[in-house]
């Protein structure tokens, strides 16, 4: 039970039968003409942790943007209270009590905890801000959450990582919040400052909030939760009382039979060819240890492991982008040197990253130049031509199956399905034939999915190799003839084609049997 | 159908199976269509000029105003290198008045050091961008300070050298190429070295920049940097050789107004922020990733012809910095709620 | 962090916040310098007369650069401040006419055109975001080109009242160096005890998570460019009574644009924004000062300390730069 009296809201014991707090009915959105949320219900108790399921995708940061209000439902309604409220800015939803806690937090690093939580809301005695009394309240929103060890006047900057989330919680329950909505909380925590994080939860909880807890990690939820609601491709597959479900049923529910999508065939063993890229031991100081891989023409070798596993990383030292300060890599049997993005171009590799506007294509250039930029890179500066003789870029993308139209066309008007297309067009324009994917189908719809797991599979046909990291499941188990799992920055284990998601899952999380957690 | 005149979202793209592939002139034509303001206004300028000009409008007075503009056409054809990669070159300016001074010191009138000396400040311009591309690339400076910084180091060793007032003389053969031009040329008597020496390093900056593997790169630098150095791009490099060739145009500009300008220690004062200003006005974005040679040296004759109409109109000459202002911001302002409208 | 780096922050008094770690550095710079200083001209460098004219030398440069730094804290910069300098010099001479009489509405005036000139930095900036550097270089070129096509020479006189600013003390302290206090004291106050200024640093840091707490981000870049023309106008006051009659070149002779911003960040705070302040900046722009004075004294030809400046800047920016990412990375 709680001292802290919430304003209109009488204190509620500790369980999951009381009235909703937050109500959410009928959401639905979509953003350019993709639906990413459908007719979506959640509700959530004071005093309850109610956990918010689903793969990457499934739309639930998007509905929790939706509660906390940085995003506008096309359809539907809130109820904070029984009361029907329409947020326009996260602000208003942060005064009248939700408030909502990012992975990516927002703290200025060169202010102090007292100065970030009191943001905007900064005290005042004559005409002058009362640091004392700012101070003072943060040491008592901090002692209350247990976290008395962090002073107020210290920089952010100079907090760990779990100490700054316990300051974006104090600051979120010095709006009185009612409703706290946590994204991933434990991804980048050491399971030490986990339990401390859980330690506070439940805090919070006693005090009467209401905990919307978005997790793929199943173990944390059944050690948290009272109720989990998990979403899968936009829509509620289902509510559920925690204590009455198993972690088999959560991951069936989670990941179900995606019966509207076929993958190609897995590469057959003679189609295997020799090992195009192998690496021993490598490295990079806090990031990588221990990598040990090889992958083989004509075959596709998968990548699994949770957020923070370690997998863009490794993509990354392969790349050249941060590369390896330790072990070996060897292209076609000889030991390469892959220092810089240019130097693995010329082993012939190629990278398509996961954040495609950011990383992978120039927007404001022309389908054309985008198509011909790793091309260019490679030729000569005071040359027009091409290295490698011309090339038609029409018949590239003609390859890829491009739909735009035009060549000259700007990439940025492209759909993400065709823009993917021009950055594999990239690839192929330079004749890379050992392919590193990073989340190759990341905010594509179903449709232009296929077309790009097609295209995959043909390349490894015609002969490259192909490593591919994914956070979907379904898809690394569809498209991978070999799978590799990460977890803390190496790989935990090695998988044939076609595993369990049971399987995938022990090995990403460590842990012995799933079905002993429930 | 044009993808450059509509912003369509992603929704409405129509989707044709297979890319229509566009001829090299067409893709020239339209390139010239899709920034046709500056062309339109260059127009209304010029006709401008010769409602009021009491003379009429001669070839041979659009011809003078062209030799005027020269400078700044090269200027601007270098400048845009720098800023289509993202960066600003404010260095020159006192780079030109370097020249200038810098040749009078060395030849001191000797017309046989006159090639010597011409060589030795391209070197001298090549260094000038390299250190200005580096310390913007490697040491992380925002460029706009290592340029300034750099025009006050410039500017400084100028005035140590002259004390104050530029001594020595520019010799006639160096003076020839901003003053002289071929006589006897029918319609428009004579033809200025000039413009020769404008058509044909403004050839050369147009094939660099929209003809060569490294233009193209420049474009990619300036769009997305980072996605350019993934693609193997050596940012860099890219980066500091447009430097260098804006600092190159900037010496060959201070020969041509050694030439008709003369010895002054402030020859070259202004023309940093009349070749940003020319280059906006030629609808290029500043931030990098647009823009074209061609628009920039059309923004640059465009600007030479608005201080041409001040002269005409009366105007106190000073006013022409108040033109400037009031271009630059106002062509960034509208670039920006543009570029806003059609994301 | 050094040991006595952090001695000397806590020394200078100045408190968590107001000074980011980099911000102490500026100190121990200024420290070597004035001993180097000493021990390169001798014990007359440390004389009273010596010091004193030291300071009084940065008055000028040093109201324009505090309020340079709330600018630069917020995430921009401006560089109209030179002309703008000269702007208030030439009108403020031009009104007053050596008249005492006149010497208020000439203050009021300025003060006036200095909020103008804010106002629309501040305008073009936030509602038709321009760029920063674009948009104070277009209004600084209008102002020049306005500026000397009305007065090419020195215009009117400012009458000998106007001129204790400059020449009178108060006992033995100047009214210029309370002057230069004062502002900095305002500064410091501003930036360390006033919500604006708490903004200020938030706007400067993560113009986002600034508008998420509910600050209204547009409002307090406006402000802040309005308060660093404010300084420029102050600035102007100052060098008009101490020239005695204003003249359009004033401003950009004193290259009070570059300068201020160098003084800013040499002083440790941010280009980029949200960490610094102006404290740093005092001690950046009597490390400008000081250099001056000994270049003075060791009979430098004047035009080296050019060179010098730019090397400066570019110098202290790469410092910062390459400092922080080592720090992020």
């Amino acid at each position: 039970m709680t001292e802290q009296q919430l304003p209109g809201d009488p204190p509620e014991p500790a369980t999951s039968a009381g009235p909703p707090l937050l109500e959410v009915t009928g959401i639905s959105k979509s953003f350019f003409g993709v639906t990413v949320l459908a007719d979506v219900d959640l509700d959530v108790r004071a005093g309850e942790v109610h956990a918010v399921l689903g793969e990457n995708g499934a739309g639930k940061s998007t509905l929790m943007k939706v509660v906390a209000a940085a995003h506008q439902p096309d359809a539907g309604t809130i109820r904070l209270g029984g009361e029907e409220v329409t947020f326009s800015h996260p602000r208003d939803a942060q005064l009248k009590g939700v408030s909502i806690i990012y992975q990516e937090f927002n703290l200025l690093p060169d202010r102090t905890v007292a100065q970030n939580i009191f943001l905007g809301r900064e005290p005042v005695r004559a005409g002058v801000v009362d640091s004392r009394r700012m101070e003072a309240d943060t040491r008592r929103l901090l002692a209350a959450l247990g976290a008395s060890n962090i002073p107020p006047d210290r920089l952010v900057r100079e907090l760990s990582v779990a100490q700054q989330q316990t300051v974006e919680i104090s600051k979120a329950l010095s709006y009185e919040a009612r409703v706290l909505v946590m994204d991933e909380p434990t991804a980048a925590l050491s399971p030490h400052e986990t339990e401390a994080l859980f330690e506070r939860v439940r805090r919070l909880q006693e005090q009467g909030l209401g905990i919307l807890y978005i997790s793929h990690r199943l173990k944390e939820i059944f050690e948290l939760a009272q109720r989990v609601t998990v979403l899968k491709d936009g829509r509620r597959v289902g509510t559920v009382e925690a204590s009455a479900v198993t972690t088999r049923e959560l991951v069936r529910m989670m990941v179900g039979r995606d019966l509207a999508h076929y993958y190609p065939p897995h590469a057959s063993p003679d189609e295997l060819g020799e090992v195009r890229l192998r690496v021993r031991g490598g490295g990079v100081p806090g990031l990588l240890h221990d990598i040990d891989l090889e992958v083989r023409a004509g075959e596709i070798v998968g990548v699994a492991g949770l957020a923070g596993s370690g997998r863009t990383e490794l993509a990354q030292a392969l790349f050249g982008v941060r590369p390896f300060g330790s072990g070996r890599v060897e292209v076609d049997g000889r030991a390469v040197d892959l220092r810089t993005p240019r130097a693995a171009l010329r082993q012939r590799m190629g990278f398509v990253t996961e954040d495609r506007k950011a990383e992978g294509l120039v927007l404001p250039l022309a389908v054309r130049d985008n198509g011909l930029l790793a091309l260019r890179a490679l030729g000569r500066w005071l040359s027009g031509r091409l290295p490698g003789g011309p090339l038609r870029v029409t018949d590239l993308m003609k390859r890829v199956d491009l739909r735009a139209a035009s060549l000259d066309q700007e990439v940025r008007y492209l759909s993400g399905g065709n823009q993917q297309k021009v950055v594999l067009a990239k690839w192929l324009a330079t004749n890379a034939s050992i392919l590193i994917f990073d989340e190759p189908t990341r905010g594509i719809d179903v449709g232009a999915k296929a077309g790009i797991h097609e295209l995959m599979r043909e390349l490894a046909r015609a002969g490259a190799a192909i490593l591919m990291i994914s956070s979907e499941l379904p898809e690394v188990i569809g498209m991978s003839d070999r799978m590799l799992v990460m977890r803390g920055g190496t790989i935990a284990g090695r998988l044939p084609a076609d595993p369990t998601e049971d399987r995938i899952m022990l090995l990403a999380t460590g842990e012995r049997d799933l079905g002993e957690a429930a | 159908m044009s993808a450059s005149t509509t912003a369509p979202s992603q929704a409405d793209v129509p989707e044709t199976p297979v890319v229509k592939p566009s001829s090299r002139a067409r893709r020239a034509g339209r390139g010239l269509l899709g920034s046709a303001p500056i062309f339109l206004i260059l127009l209304v300028v010029l006709v401008a000029i010769a409602v009021r000009n009491p003379q009429g409008a001669s070839p041979e007075y659009y011809l003078a105003l062209l030799k005027r503009a020269a400078p700044l056409m090269l200027l601007a054809a270098g400048q845009i290198f720098v800023i289509v990669s993202g960066e600003f070159d404010l260095s020159v300016g006192a780079l030109i008045t370097a020249v200038v001074v810098g040749a009078a010191v060395i030849t001191d009138g000797d017309p046989s050091l006159s090639y010597p000396a011409i060589g030795g400040l391209l070197v001298a311009g090549v260094a000038v961008g390299a250190i200005n591309g580096v310390a913007t690339t490697r040491l992380r400076v925002p460029s706009f300070l290592v340029t300034l910084g750099m025009a006050l180091v410039i500017s400084g060793g100028v005035l140590y050298n002259t004390g104050g007032a530029p001594s020595g003389t520019l010799p006639q053969n160096l003076r020839f190429f901003g003053r002289e031009g071929i006589e006897g040329v029918p319609v428009i008597g004579e033809l200025p070295y000039s413009v020769i020496v404008l058509v044909v390093l403004g050839s050369v900056c147009f094939w660099l920049m929209h003809r060569t593997n490294f233009g193209r790169q420049i474009f990619a630098v300036g769009g997305n940097a980072r996605a350019a150095a993934l693609s193997g791009t050596r940012v860099h490099a890219v980066k500091t050789l447009a430097f260098v060739i804006s600092a190159v145009s900037a010496v060959v500009a201070g020969i041509l107004v050694a030439g008709f300008g003369g010895l002054s220690n402030d020859a070259g004062a202004g023309y940093e922020f009349q070749a940003i200003s020319a280059v906006v006005l030629g609808g290029a974005v500043l931030g990098g990733g647009r823009g074209s040679v061609l628009t920039a040296m059309a923004g640059a004759l465009t600007l030479e012809a608005l201080f041409t109409l001040l002269n005409l109109l009366r105007l106190p000459v000073e006013l022409r910095f108040t033109v400037q202002g009031v271009i630059i911001i106002a062509a960034v302002a509208y670039a920006s709620v543009r570029l806003r409208a059609s994301a | 962090m050094t040991t006595p780096a952090n001695t000397l922050r806590r020394f200078a008094g100045t408190g968590r916040g107001l000074m980011a770690d980099s911000g102490a550095l500026v100190f121990v710079v200024l420290g070597l310098l004035v001993a180097g200083s000493w021990a390169l001209v001798g014990p007359s460098f440390l004389s009273y007369e010596n010091i004193l004219s030291i300071v009084q030398r940065s008055v000028a440069l040093g109201i324009v650069a505090a309020g340079q730094t709330i600018v630069i804290l917020v995430g921009s910069l401006d560089l109209s401040v030179a002309y703008l300098v000269s702007v208030t010099a030439v009108i403020a001479s031009a009104i007053m006419q050596g008249d005492p009489a006149l010497m208020l509405p000439a203050v009021a005036v300025c003060l006036a055109i200095g909020v103008i000139v804010g106002l629309t930095n501040g305008l073009i900036i936030t509602k038709l975001r321009v760029n920063a550097f674009i948009a104070t270089l277009g209004v600084a070129l209008i102002l020049r080109g306005v500026l000397n096509a009305s007065v090419d020479n020195f215009t009117g006189s400012v009458p000998i009242e106007f001129q204790a600013l400059a020449y009178a003390s108060l006992g033995p302290v100047p009214y210029s160096i309370m002057l230069l206090a004062g502002v900095f004291a305002a500064g410091w106050f501003l930036l360390r005890y006033t919500r604006l200024g708490h903004h200020i640093y938030a706007v400067g840091g993560d113009e986002e998570t600034a508008r998420l707490s509910g600050i209204r981000s547009h409002r307090i870049i406006i402000t802040s460019h309005v308060i660093v023309s404010l300084t420029a106008v102050l600035t102007g006051l100052f060098i008009v009574s101490r020239l005695r009659a204003g003249a359009p070149w004033v401003g950009p002779d004193g290259a009070y644009d570059l300068e201020s911003i160098a003084a800013v960040v040499v002083g440790g705070t941010a280009l980029a924004g949200g960490r610094g302040g102006v404290l740093g900046t005092l001690a950046g722009v009597f490390i400008l000062a000081l250099l001056d004075n000994v270049f003075n004294q060791l009979q430098v030809n004047p035009f080296i300390k050019d060179i010098v400046r730019g090397v400066i800047i570019v110098g202290a920016v790469a410092i910062y730069a390459l400092g922080s990412r080592r720090r992020d990375g």
